[in-house]
């Protein structure tokens, strides 16, 4: 909750910072001299400083929340407690009389036992104890234990600094809250701040220090390089396999009635079961290895592939075929001179969907199991609790699926020029 | 004989509810060589059916079509089409769509590039030749349909409503272009059109047709296209045979509107 409060006043602190500077937001040549820009789509283009705020403004809230070293002090939020803090408790002996004993309670990081500070019993029946708690732990006290009235002997502690405490209850002292069980023993719980946990949430640093470390030394007997590139190679061998045999299945069922009627029901029996869902046949049949994924792969891409191919020979304008037979054309020519290009933005589009797909499904079957790939590697990584790998190997797959989709969009710029403006 | 000649031509649609249209029934016509026609009609008189018969993307119920005494089966390159909209290639440059019909008779580069030069010239647009054909307007694709059309040297050029799609200022100049084409190339035109106007004046003879079933109503010889190929258009619009021709066929097309319009209000 703090943190999306955090985020939203930082998005509105941004725009009001940018407005106050700039008076005028972004607008510039033509869309300047428009009056009416609400509800005008194309007079909304992406304020690029926006974009960077977003990004500065993750990264903030991030360093922030786990005490990075990337951030002053003054910026962190608050850290777990550390250090020694003390709270007395109250004993009453089954007589009536009660007495007072302290206890010191060590926080920090790794803690254990030998951490704890050795204290003098000090006087009365209630002696002081100590005891030692790793940061984000808590841990429960015997504290009548070393006392000479034990809880045996009908003691019972009935306040923790001067507050009265049932079994059940809890106080808040300055360090840490303590709450009684129902057998009367004391649960020291210190104050956690509002930090994460590295275990939850590494700081980024954490992070950058692991994708180094793992650069250079690998993972798991493969190089990072061998990881990502074996997911890479199974989505483009998967995907063009998919496509040289979908293609021309697309272009059958667009110009054949036997194949349209034939492959019909296939496709779209197949297109909504997600290849998700195909994995364990998959491994059932191919096992995990490198076959098996693509195999996998293949199929999320076929039908995908299949469609788009079909599409863009029914899209075909049929004024085209026509003038094209008028001026000579033969059918092979037709195929190779209309149909073929006129098939190619849907073919292209078709391709970047399937890339999408096969990216993501790969990065799930490599999580079923898998010897070497990307999601493989952050599987394993939280198994061992390794949230920093696990958040790397997230960053990664998430660098590449835009790389793959950026590539895709430049291939069809280039190859495909005249996509939508027909 | 030389020329086309369409022969009781009938045309009947079986719709899939079970009823059955009759787009156009025994139309005979002979068009002779190096003769330009238009056709008129108000909207389902089968205009376009008959066209698309002629170019052999059809085949009619009955009746027959000979080119040069060479009867008509499917399309081919002695009956050039241009569409309303161009039905260009865009993943073509202008170049390669004019010079489509050569390059599938398996012609080399030298061999038609004087030609695709020249017909460029022709229509105005010899500094588009590398332009691809998304980046021209539209009456510069029609004119890139045009060259596309006669560098495959048809015997018949077939236009389906060619500048039904242009402003009216781009469509009087094609309309000079059109005759100036026709004149200079000695093909026999075959062109539909909405425009009363057009079709007077591109018309040596104008046929209306009349719905219900597809039928030519009646023909008119005219002098205007003639005209034309010497003046201005707007000269030959302020002739004084002009303004009665354009009077008398409109109000004949008028009268089929409110007829068919009739027939549809009676029929609910």
């Amino acid at each position: 909750m703090i943190p999306l409060l955090l985020y939203v006043g930082f998005f509105l602190l941004t725009l009001g910072i940018v407005k106050l500077l700039t008076g005028n937001m972004t607008k510039t040549g033509f869309i300047a001299r428009k009056t009416v820009t609400f509800g005008d789509e194309s007079a909304v283009v992406a304020d690029r400083r926006a974009s960077f705020f977003s990004i500065f403004a993750i990264f903030l809230l991030w360093a922030s929340f786990t005490g990075s070293v990337m951030l002053p002090d003054f910026l962190h939020m608050p850290g777990p407690f550390t250090g020694t803090g003390t709270f007395t408790y109250t004993t009453e002996a089954p007589d009536g009389q009660r007495d007072d004993g302290e206890v010191s309670v060590t926080v920090l990081p790794n803690a254990e036992d030998k951490d704890a500070i050795a204290v003098d019993p000090g006087e009365g029946f209630a002696k002081n104890d100590s005891m030692a708690i790793a940061t984000y732990r808590s841990s429960l006290i015997r504290v009548d234990e070393n006392d000479e009235v034990t809880r045996e002997g009908g003691a019972k502690v009935v306040a923790v600094n001067g507050q009265p405490l049932e079994p059940g209850g809890e106080v808040k002292t300055d360090f840490a809250r303590i709450g009684m069980s129902q057998r009367g023993t004391l649960n020291v719980e210190p104050n956690p701040g509002w930090q994460m946990e590295p275990i939850w949430l590494p700081a980024p640093e954490a992070v950058f220090k692991r994708f180094v470390e793992i650069a250079s030394t690998g993972f798991r007997n493969y190089t990072l390089l061998e990881h990502l590139g074996s997911s890479l190679f199974r989505v483009v061998s998967g995907f063009l396999l998919g496509a040289v045999i979908g293609i021309p299945l697309g272009y059958a069922m667009g110009l054949s009635n036997w194949f349209r009627g034939w492959f019909d029901p296939i496709v779209e029996f197949m297109r909504p079961v997600p290849p998700l869902a195909l994995i364990p046949l998959v491994i059932i049949w191919a096992g995990i290895g490198e076959g098996g994924k693509i195999i996998l792969l293949f199929l999320a891409a076929l039908w995908i592939m299949a469609i788009a191919a079909r599409a863009g020979v029914s899209g075909v304008d049929i004024a085209k075929v026509h003038a094209a037979y008028s001026l000579g054309a033969s059918k092979a020519q037709i195929m190779r001179y209309v149909i073929v290009p006129n098939s190619l933005p849907e073919i292209f589009t078709g391709a970047r969907v399937a890339m999408g797909v096969c990216w993501g499904t790969v990065v799930a079957a490599e999580l079923v199991a898998a010897e070497k790939g990307a999601g493989m590697m952050i599987m394993v990584a939280s198994k061992f609790q390794n949230t920093d790998i696990v958040l790397m190997g997230i960053i990664l797959i998430g660098i590449i699926g835009f790389g793959i989709d950026i590539l895709m969009r430049w291939c069809e710029r280039v190859l495909v020029p005249w996509k939508g403006r027909s | 004989m030389t020329g086309l000649s369409i022969d009781r031509i009938s045309m009947r649609f079986e719709l899939p509810n079970g009823t059955a249209v009759q787009a156009l029934k025994d139309v005979s016509l002979k068009i002779a060589q190096g003769e330009i026609l238009t056709v008129l009609g108000p909207s389902g008189c089968g205009k376009s059916t008959l066209l698309n018969i002629v170019a052999g993307f059809l085949a009619p119920t009955s009746g027959k079509i000979t080119l040069n005494d060479t009867p008509v089966h499917g399309p081919s390159r002695e009956r050039g089409m241009v569409f309303q909209k161009g039905a260009l290639f865009e993943w073509m440059n202008v170049r390669d769509n004019v010079s489509f019909g050569p390059r599938m008779k398996g012609q080399k580069p030298k061999d038609y590039a004087e030609e695709v030069d020249h017909l460029l010239n022709v229509v105005g647009l010899r500094d588009f030749k590398e332009k691809a054909i998304y980046e021209l307007s539209g009456g510069m694709q029609q004119r890139v349909a045009l060259a596309r059309c006669l560098a495959n040297h048809p015997d018949v050029i077939l236009m389906d409503e060619p500048l039904g799609a242009l402003d009216a200022l781009t469509r009087e100049k094609m309309q000079s272009l059109v005759l100036k084409l026709w004149k200079e190339t000695g093909k026999t035109i075959i062109l539909i059109t909405h425009s009363v106007e057009e079709a007077l004046l591109l018309g040596e003879r104008l046929l209306v047709m009349a719905p219900r079933p597809g039928r030519i109503h009646s023909e008119y010889r005219l002098p205007f296209a003639d005209m034309g190929v010497a003046m201005d258009l707007r000269e030959v619009k302020k002739h004084p045979d002009f303004a009665p021709k354009r009077e008398e066929i409109l109000s004949l097309i008028w009268d089929m509107e409110e007829e068919i319009m009739g027939n549809a209000e009676a029929a609910v």
